[in-house]
């Protein structure tokens, strides 16, 4: 008689599970040193349930079928010149800030995974850990590879791993996973594992990438669409270290409940990067960065938090402010990057007559009101041949990193600025959120490495503004920076296309 | 009530395991946007692997869903026949 074949959640049992071992003659607190001081209580890993009952080897079998998959496109984008099919130019200025923002996150998330992964006392969470911690490491290699065809023909992706380190607006994702990185186990898997994975990486990974297919871009969106086959695993680990938190012991609601207020808050200020990609770098437009948030943050993450009612967790901190964001962030930001664009790696400028009117119709309450004008005044500007750069360099906020560009929601005329006292010295923050956040944990934000005081303390070589940009940032100063009229970029776009 | 969605790559295999979840689920809404095909339901979310199986005309793995899933939303629960997308408000 043949063997009869497992189902998978005895296959999962047999291979994830009975793969555990007791420790006999070892202390097993001292093998899971991380496991109990940040407070969080767990009486027993066997109540972990996992809902994705995937074995090594069908994660190898499935990850092999996504990476042929995804090869064979990229062989073809780039047989077919496929750069030469995307939407306009300015387009690629999104993946400069993809490559250089958000692709060394992808590995920090793989070092950040290997680490919790070691550190659970449970074997499927330390299983799930390691196949996401793999995961990760993917999603930089392929983005990598996907980049690099573009690093042929356009300027600005070729330093994009030593730029993340030191650029002034790649700290705010760099500093978000650091600070994730450096807090312990549970606390990382609520601010990765949970808030960015769950609700956070979905704004970026579907509507942006969907964007990116609907802009010609047949590399992007499948990278994109195949890491995140791997988020929806993610989002699901994510979920399940909460609820598995929440049931072991109520001791650790208030702790969970803090962490979720934290990160959500963190996440949005991130996510400001990806509004602006949304509104003002996808030449053609999918959705506005209001409706992505509607459907992926307001309807997915309501639901989600209706379902975790039932242990007692409540909708993050300052929801309400955030709610009152999703009208405005994108467009502050824009404005701020246009008015630094000698000070960015990649271009910008003024929106066309026909995207203004996009913009108009999509943010009906506060783009005429507010931000229209700002544009028509830097097209008028620019038309006498007075394209606007501030002189300047920006207050950033200690916790989030950001410019100091966020207006009060309620009034947006009024910069909203913060401050705190903590040992005789003043900090400045963007939002309460972020002051709160600071107060909670000062010892830990006033080691953060702003790129502004760094400049002005003289650690970024300089002091001229040009130096600093040239050689502490490696950027190729009047090909990667300024305004995309007039760039190289654009020079070498309308040859390729027979244009004057 | 909250919805539950799922969304897929849009190719042939996706078209088949759309075909099943419309079979299985009433009431569920199917959005296509660029790429991608996302569908949505109120509540809960069934793929049934025999389904799929009879749209395909082959034997179809559950886990086969990972290859053209994109994201998805609500409490996972996935054994030998069928993947269940749920909230438990």
């Amino acid at each position: 008689m043949a063997a009869k074949k497992l189902n998978i959640k005895d296959k999962y049992r047999l291979l994830t599970r009975d793969l555990d071992w007791d420790f006999s003659y070892e202390d097993r607190k001292k093998a899971f040193p991380y496991e109990e001081f940040e407070g969080i209580k767990i009486t027993d890993w066997d109540k972990w349930e996992d809902p994705f009952r995937l074995t090594m080897d069908s994660y190898w079998k499935y990850q092999a079928e996504k990476e042929k998959k995804l090869y064979a496109i990229f062989d073809a984008f780039s047989q077919n010149d496929g750069h030469l099919n995307v939407s306009d130019p300015r387009y690629v200025n999104a993946l400069k800030l993809f490559l250089t923002g958000v692709s060394p996150l992808e590995y920090q998330a793989y070092q950040g995974f290997a680490q919790v992964g070691r550190q659970f006392g449970g074997v499927g969470a330390r299983v799930a850990c390691q196949m996401q911690s793999l995961d990760e490491l993917r999603h930089v290699q392929t983005q990598i590879h996907a980049m690099s065809h573009y690093n042929k023909f356009f300027d600005g992706l070729q330093e994009f791993s030593h730029q993340h380190d030191r650029v002034w607006y790649l700290s705010v994702p760099r500093s978000f996973f650091t600070d994730a990185r450096s807090a312990g186990p549970f606390e990382f898997m609520v601010a990765i594992g949970f808030s960015f994975e769950y609700v956070l990486t979905n704004l970026l990974f579907v509507p942006f990438m969907s964007g990116a297919a609907h802009n010609g871009d047949m590399a992007t969106v499948t990278f994109g669409f195949s890491a995140q086959s791997d988020e929806a695993r993610h989002m699901t680990l994510g979920l399940e270290v909460i609820k598995f938190m929440l049931e072991q012991h109520e001791d650790n609601l208030p702790i969970v409940q803090k962490w979720i207020d934290k990160w959500f808050w963190r996440g949005t200020r991130l996510l400001t990067i990806v509004s602006m990609m949304m509104d003002y770098m996808l030449p053609n437009k999918v959705m506005s960065w209001k409706e992505a948030w509607e459907v992926y943050f307001e309807e997915a993450g309501g639901a989600l938090f209706k379902d975790l009612a039932r242990y007692g967790i409540t909708m993050p901190k300052y929801s309400e402010v955030i709610e009152k964001e999703k009208e405005h962030i994108s467009h502050q930001a824009w404005w701020t990057f246009y008015t630094h664009g000698h000070a960015t790696g990649f271009h910008t400028w003024i929106p066309s007559d026909e995207e203004l009117d996009w913009l108009s119709e999509k943010y009906p309450d506060t783009f005429d009101k507010y931000y229209r004008p700002l544009w028509e005044l830097a097209k008028e500007k620019e038309a006498k041949g007075e394209r606007f750069y501030t002189t300047g360099l920006p207050q950033l906020c200690q916790t989030c990193q950001i410019p100091m560009l966020f207006t009060e929601m309620d009034n947006p005329n009024q910069n909203s600025m913060r401050d705190t006292v903590y040992k005789g010295e003043r900090y400045h923050f963007c939002s309460d959120g972020c002051c709160d956040i600071f107060e909670e944990e000062p010892e830990k934000y006033v080691q953060s490495w702003l790129p502004v005081h760094q400049i002005f303390q003289g650690n970024c070589g300089g002091p001229e503004m040009g130096d600093i940009l040239s050689e502490f940032y490696k950027m190729n100063v009047g090909a990667d920076n300024m305004d995309m009229k007039g760039s190289p970029d654009e020079e070498r776009w309308n040859k390729w296309k027979g244009k004057a | 009530m909250s919805k539950v969605y799922i969304a897929l790559q849009d190719n042939d295999e996706s078209r088949y395991i759309v075909e099943a979840i419309e079979e299985v689920n009433e009431d569920c809404t199917i959005i296509h946007m660029p790429a991608m095909v996302r569908v949505e339901k109120e509540h809960k979310l069934v793929i049934s692997r025999e389904v799929v199986e009879e749209k395909m005309g082959r034997d179809w793995d559950i886990q086969e869903l990972h290859v053209n899933l994109i994201t998805l939303g609500g409490n996972v629960d996935e054994d030998d026949d069928q993947f269940v997308l749920e909230w438990k408000q």
